[in-house]
């Protein structure tokens, strides 16, 4: 513990990343005036990624999306080379060329990668991607530039809808393909979910629900000729996006005797990771998409948040507690998750987490209009609210949600509805 | 002992309200005796500006006044000034889904491109206003400058001919009073707007009378053209008319003037904006943080409203000290110093939500070229008085009167 009671003077950040950035800049504005490393295993500096699955893809702009960073927080970047290993013992960073960065303290910011296709001789195939980089965002741009002649998604995340979504406004044909009966539903909830469908349709996106890939076949080349769906039915497309979610990355703490699984890199309210026994592993803090943390706003449950807001917040909390002299000093990272999308010319923003909600009323406009607010139950507390179209009175949701308001919160005023009608969800949980 | 608040109207305060405001925010939410909920901390403004329990049609009802006795006024002239006034309720003092259609017709006539061309025009107005100066040693910069410019300027973008412009300056001092609580409702008052909206009024319905037979190239033409049904109606036409003048005559006037008022305090920065003239917008985003045209605006609360650990209830008038919010310790690092080079200015200058100031980005392009001309072209500038003497309003908050001393205009 001595180690951690005295102030830092050499601080590794694996993760070249939104978190990583974020933590950074936390550090050098709270006074942090030692030797600051960050690793990341693509060559560029951290950049911003909601754009790559829009305006890159749209080429409203390059996929240049560096994220703005001021010039004088002193980083010294390891780029290009992925970390290998951690060793506890010593405290060093071990990078895959063999390096040794030696820490007093260490953030893991490692975040996630796009889950690949399960079949890897399929996922090889020329024309079969993922979504997750710069460079996928790059390419896929390009394949898009050239117009094939349809784009197949398969998945029913956020990343499906925008893609088939900037599909559609290129007025490229698309299909998307959705194992389950509702898309989106483990984000937004099955209504919200099932609205969304209706608006893709409307916009002639080919929405298959409860479709799966039984194989894939290929041209010669070795390129991707076409799909067999499990019912037999068959498309044609050389131009697959692979959406089926992220997988964190963990396999370089392997050894570490940290406590992680696939739900990433288990730490507490203050960010300190844990070791395998469940105490703070000493100097090591984690923030981003890999964390696993206790939820203050849901009764501590774990959750793993893979949203920008979070991953901005929590570098910014993991900072603060890598320069506190001890535990009292710390602060707990309370920030309440909330996310944006764009898709088929609509704004979607959620705030709060709607895993276990089990129910769900719309509070001000409607469906129909394709403009409201809608709000999430959970065992009759108000868990979370997501907006269409008109975020303007989401932040008095926001503030009921974080005062524990009643479901469905009473909030009146302007734009209210006379009437509302509140809908069970039926296993709204993914 | 009189409230906080009343404190905060009282005209002895006017030049230097901050430490009222200091002891306002100990508590977010302050409830006056009166039933008033005062907000002074930024975070519960910016909750409030985004709430649909807030409304801003607040104005208090005018159809109560006291007999004067005399037959024809208490029956006819007052009572039909007060329903003509009722009427025109301008589009800041209105609720969605009204307040939509009336902002949306005046954000497309005050379109980007209109904006951008009184580049020109606002550079040479300036010019002349300073070279009128030469020769002189003492000037009052209100006077010959903060005022005549941003009102020929507003006065040209709506179509209002020049030789009218003297017209406006009581007509909208008077209507201004319609935002500060503690002059809207006094009987007088009220008497007194309601005279001066029945003058007002007259004069722009034959100017808009005039913009439909011969439709030239500013907002008036453009609110005034349209068919039936996309039309707006007489009375909304009008009220949005006086109240793009009366905005435009009591607001920029307090940038400009507060700006100037401001660097002469830390003069290095006025000399540095004479030799970076592009620091100007990021100067005068801290000035509309510091040192703001407009220091609070007033909203109704139509249910109770949980924040902050109490409750504003039902029906309570509310206060939202932008000014206040802005000089937020909890927001803004250092929050009293003036410092041009402030990052991650959130400020509430031009208030949030819904009604945000329209005129946000004429507002900008009047004082970047006003205040970086000056500091170019007065030699030696010096305040004569510090403070300077203040005008009533503690909303609309601003010298009267900025007498300088100068030892001439430069070429600049």
């Amino acid at each position: 513990m001595s180690a951690d009671s005295s102030a830092p003077d050499r601080i590794v950040i694996v993760g070249a990343s939104l978190a990583g950035l974020s933590a950074a800049k936390t550090l050098r504005a709270e006074g942090y005036s030692g030797v600051l490393v960050l690793v990341g295993d693509e060559a560029h500096r951290p950049y911003d990624r909601p754009p790559l699955s829009k305006q890159v893809l749209r080429r409203d702009f390059g996929a240049e999306t560096t994220l703005p960073q001021p010039a004088d927080l002193d980083i010294v970047f390891r780029l290009g080379m992925a970390a290998a290993r951690l060793d506890r013992t010593e405290r060093a960073v071990i990078l895959a060329d063999g390096e040794r960065l030696p820490y007093d303290r260490c953030l893991v910011a490692t975040g996630t990668r796009a889950r690949p296709w399960p079949n890897p001789a399929e996922a090889a195939l020329d024309g079969v991607a993922t979504l997750r980089t710069r460079d996928d965002s790059e390419r896929l741009a390009q394949r898009l530039r050239d117009r094939p002649a349809r784009v197949v998604l398969v998945g029913g995340g956020f990343i499906s809808f925008e893609v088939a979504s900037v599909c559609r406004e290129l007025d490229i044909p698309v299909s998307v393909l959705v194992r389950d009966a509702v898309p989106l539903a483990g984000a937004v909830g099955a209504p919200l979910g099932g609205f969304m469908a209706e608006v893709a349709r409307g916009a002639g996106v080919d929405l298959r629900l409860g479709a799966s890939i039984a194989r894939m076949e290929a041209d010669p080349r070795g390129r991707l000729a076409a799909l067999v769906l499990e019912d037999g039915g068959r498309i044609e497309t050389d131009c697959l996006v692979v959406a089926i979610g992220a997988a964190r990355n963990i396999a370089w703490l392997d050894g570490a005797a940290l406590a992680t699984d696939r739900n990433g890199l288990r730490c507490d309210r203050f960010c300190r990771a844990l070791g395998a026994d469940g105490l703070p592993a000493g100097g090591i803090f984690a923030a981003g998409d890999v964390a696993h943390w206790p939820n203050p706003h849901d009764g501590d449950a774990l959750v793993a948040v893979e949203h920008w807001g979070n991953a901005v917040a929590q570098g910014r909390t993991a900072a603060r507690n890598m320069l506190a002299p001890g535990p009292d000093a710390m602060v707990a990272h309370d920030h309440l998750a909330d996310f944006w999308s764009q898709q088929f010319g609509l704004t979607i923003k959620l705030v709060g987490l709607t895993a276990g909600a089990d129910s769900f009323a719309v509070v001000r406009g409607s469906m129909a209009e394709r403009r409201f607010l809608a709000v999430f139950g959970k065992a009759g507390r108000t868990v979370a609210a997501a907006s269409v179209d008109s975020a303007r009175w989401l932040p008095a949701y926001r503030a009921a949600i974080l005062q524990g308001a009643p479901f469905p919160p009473l909030i009146g005023g302007l734009d209210a509805p006379r009437r509302i009608e509140t809908q069970v969800l039926e296993d709204a949980a993914r | 002992m009189s409230t906080l608040f009343e404190r905060i109207l009282d005209p002895a305060n006017r030049a230097d309200p901050y430490g009222l405001y200091a002891e306002l925010r100990r508590q977010p939410i302050c409830p006056q005796d009166d039933g008033t909920y005062v907000v002074g901390t930024h975070a519960e403004i910016d909750r409030l500006l985004h709430d649909p329990r807030i409304s801003s049609d607040d104005l208090p009802d005018p159809q109560h006044f006291r007999w004067t006795g005399h037959p024809i006024t208490d029956l006819i002239v007052r009572p039909v000034r007060a329903e003509i006034r009722k009427r025109h309720r301008p589009f800041i003092f209105r609720d969605p889904p009204d307040h939509e259609a009336l902002r949306g017709r005046v954000m497309r006539a005050f379109s980007v491109a209109r904006v951008r061309g009184m580049r020109a025009k606002t550079e040479r107005l300036t010019r002349e206003l300073i070279d009128k100066l030469a020769g002189k040693t003492r000037i009052d910069l209100v006077e010959e400058f903060s005022y005549p410019l941003p009102v020929t300027v507003i006065c040209h973008l709506l179509g209002v001919p020049p030789e009218d412009e003297a017209r406006f300056h009581g007509w909208a001092t008077q209507l201004a009073t319609a935002l500060e609580p503690n002059q809207r409702g006094d009987e007088a008052t009220q008497i007194k707007n309601e005279e001066t909206f029945a003058e007002i009024a007259d004069y722009i319905q034959d100017l808009v009378k005039a913009k439909r037979r011969e439709p030239e190239d500013d907002i008036l033409t453009d609110l005034a053209a349209g068919d039936d049904a996309e039309r707006m109606n007489d009375y909304d036409l009008i009220a949005t008319a006086v109240l793009l003048l009366v905005a435009g005559h009591e607001t920029t006037v307090n940038l400009i003037t507060n700006g100037m008022l401001t660097l002469l305090r830390f003069p290095e920065h006025l000399e540095r904006l004479r030799r970076e003239p592009e620091i100007a917008p990021r100067l005068i985003e801290e000035l509309l943080r510091y040192e703001p045209p407009v220091h609070y605006r007033t909203r109704l609360a139509l249910a109770d409203i949980p924040i902050a650990g109490t409750t504003i209830p039902e029906g309570a008038p509310v206060v939202l000290l932008l000014a206040s919010g802005n000089r937020d310790p909890s927001r803004f690092t250092d929050p009293d110093r003036f410092d041009p080079d402030r990052r991650d200015n959130c400020h509430l200058g031009f208030g949030g939500g819904l009604h945000y100031c329209v005129g946000a980005p004429l507002a900008r392009i009047e004082a970047e070229i006003a205040l970086v001309a000056l500091s170019r072209r007065l030699r030696e500038p010096r305040l004569l008085a510090d403070p300077p003497p203040y005008r009533q309003g503690a909303s609309l908050r601003g010298p009267s009167a900025l007498p300088l001393a100068i030892a001439g205009v430069g070429e600049g």
